[in-house]
């Protein structure tokens, strides 16, 4: 039985887009405490007797079943590292849905690191989404060190969609992978920053067997005082192809660092980078006002088309 | 519907002042499509531009409907139905076709109703309504969905800029066809079209000469269109007669 209160139930709306108990397997963590678990025949959700967190343990060949583990946080003044490891067996083929909220009304920091570990098996597909949230109008930051571990065996595809759009002060995002041979990883990250708040992001992706291909695509929008940094490094090992992309809009007084990085170790690896930062054009605002839209909902439109 | 009066504006282009109008008036009634034309560099696009509002006058009045709207924004003239389509396109990443009908429209269509409008301008609307008005799309795709945001915005007054600039020789055809109805479905709108084309030109009420930055005619069509063509004066100033795609160039 859940028991959540209005506050944490908007930001699970938020972050996982739930409105009710999710079908399939779950863990709601609310407050650094289980407010609701479920496992499935397929999918078993154990928690840590060591450090906080759970291992998910997902059996070889399971089709179409999702996992759902968001967090919520309003107690201002928590901090907490969380460790979750997902086993993904052979073959299988499913969906994990995490995200944190955090709501801080007080004075002190909310903090929340979520460690997540990717095992995936052979053959595997796993589509994964993690947005991240900030509402509250107290002093405290609100702040989230995701850390992510990928470990991809022979021929499995990750797909990866990272959101942060609202209210988070400060993030520092690394992201590391391992693929074997034809293992794809697919990233699409959205990105915005507003106020003083601060994101770094930083990928390594290692493409250690033939066949392997990287695709890392970030796109973000700095606005006011805000900073960001995309740091996504490619190295290629084997026969591969990588691909990393960084398309930034800066408004008002924001900064962004765009470091684009690339090894290869191989001949036959081929690896390219794209990055590009620049204002909104003022003709697309222009060509927004003779639609009748005002100079700031013009904006709006074309940043949040940006980050769709 | 629109009248310009003793219209001015310039610009400074390396340290120097370079009027691009001149005095121009200007008067388009309700119900009339007027094509303004011109030797490049004239000042076509210039005018075209101050009715939107995107420039504004050095002197001299902006009326629209009867109103002084000289000192209107751009969204303030979109808003009281002045509609624009660019000589180029803007390209958005991220924004779909369909966002960009919606917008125009002002409305929350159903795609069947943007699709109505890519299809009057040539285009297999299903193969483009979720497209991203982005660099993947070629220039005369651009150019026909940029038409068809003007054919959404329902606008008493819909200037076009260059309408056939990009637009290949099958498109040409069919964007008579999109000015040529919209003159007979909305009887009380007006249409404004900056155009070099002698096809355009053929379906105007009125036609104006733009040269110069000052406006040297302008009248019926019959009255004007022959004595344009064969003007020894317009075959020098407009490189002479040229075979453009889809018709003959005047100017």
């Amino acid at each position: 039985m859940l028991k959540l209160d209005e506050i944490q139930k908007r930001l699970l709306a938020e972050v996982a887009d739930l409105h009710t108990v999710p079908e399939g397997a779950y863990n709601i963590r609310s407050n650094s405490q289980s407010a609701g678990r479920k496992s499935t025949a397929n999918i078993e959700i154990i928690p840590k007797t060591d450090v906080s967190g759970l291992d998910i343990r997902i059996k070889p060949g399971t089709k179409n079943e999702s996992v759902h583990i968001p967090v919520v946080m309003t107690e201002s003044g928590l901090k907490e590292a969380v460790y979750n490891d997902f086993h993904i067996g052979a073959d299988a083929d499913v969906t994990i849905v995490a995200g944190c909220g955090i709501d801080n009304c007080g004075n002190q920091d909310s903090q929340h690191d979520g460690i997540h570990r990717f095992f995936v098996g052979k053959g595997a597909r796993v589509r994964y989404v993690e947005k991240h949230y900030g509402s509250g109008s107290g002093a405290g930051k609100r702040i989230l060190n995701p850390v992510t571990e990928v470990y991809q065996e022979e021929n499995s595809t990750v797909e990866m969609e990272m959101v942060q759009i609202k209210g988070v002060d400060d993030t520092s995002r690394t992201t590391l992978a391992e693929l074997a041979s034809g293992a794809k990883l697919a990233v699409r990250e959205r990105l915005m920053t507003h106020g003083r708040q601060s994101a770094v992001s930083a990928y390594v992706v290692r493409m250690n067997g033939d066949g392997a291909s990287a695709d890392v695509v970030s796109r973000s929008v700095a606005k006011d005082e805000s900073y960001q940094k995309f740091d996504a490094k490619l190295v290629g090992s084997a026969a591969c192809t990588g691909h990393t992309e960084c398309d930034s809009i800066i408004m008002d007084r924001g900064r962004i660092l765009a470091v684009p990085g690339l090894e290869a170790n191989h001949v036959d690896a081929a690896l390219v980078h794209e990055a590009a930062i620049g204002k909104i054009a003022g003709d697309q605002i222009m060509k927004l006002m003779t639609l009748g839209l005002t100079e700031q909902e013009a904006e709006e439109q074309i940043v949040n088309g940006f980050l769709k | 519907m629109l009248k310009l009066e003793h219209i001015s504006f310039h610009v400074e282009d390396e340290g120097q002042d370079k009027e691009i109008i001149r005095d121009v008036s200007l008067s388009l009634p309700a119900g009339k499509l007027i094509v303004v034309t011109g030797p490049n560099g004239g000042g076509k696009s210039t005018l075209a531009r101050l009715i939107a509002g995107i420039e504004k006058p050095d002197s001299g009045k902006v009326y629209f409907k009867g109103r002084d709207i000289t000192q209107w924004s751009v969204t303030e003239r979109a808003r009281a139905g002045i509609a624009f389509a660019f000589q180029q396109p803007v390209r958005f990443k991220g924004i779909q076709v369909m966002d960009l009908i919606r917008l125009a429209s002002g409305k929350d269509l159903s795609a069947s109703d943007a699709c109505e409008y890519l299809s009057r301008v040539g285009l297999c609307a299903r193969d483009y309504i979720n497209r991203e008005v982005n660099a993947s799309l070629s220039g005369g795709e651009l150019k026909r969905i940029e038409i068809a945001t003007v054919l959404a915005r329902g606008a008493d007054l819909s200037v076009f800029d260059e309408p056939e600039a990009g637009i290949d020789l099958w498109s040409f055809q069919n964007l008579i066809e999109v000015f040529s109805q919209m003159r007979q479905t909305v009887k009380d709108r007006s249409i404004l079209i900056i155009s070099h084309q002698e096809r355009i030109l053929n379906i105007a009420d009125e036609v104006a000469v733009l040269q110069g930055g000052r406006l040297t005619a302008q009248g019926p069509r019959e009255e004007i269109l022959p004595g344009l063509i064969g003007s020894p004066s317009a075959m020098k100033e407009c490189f002479g007669y040229s075979a453009g795609k889809g018709g003959k160039t005047v100017c």
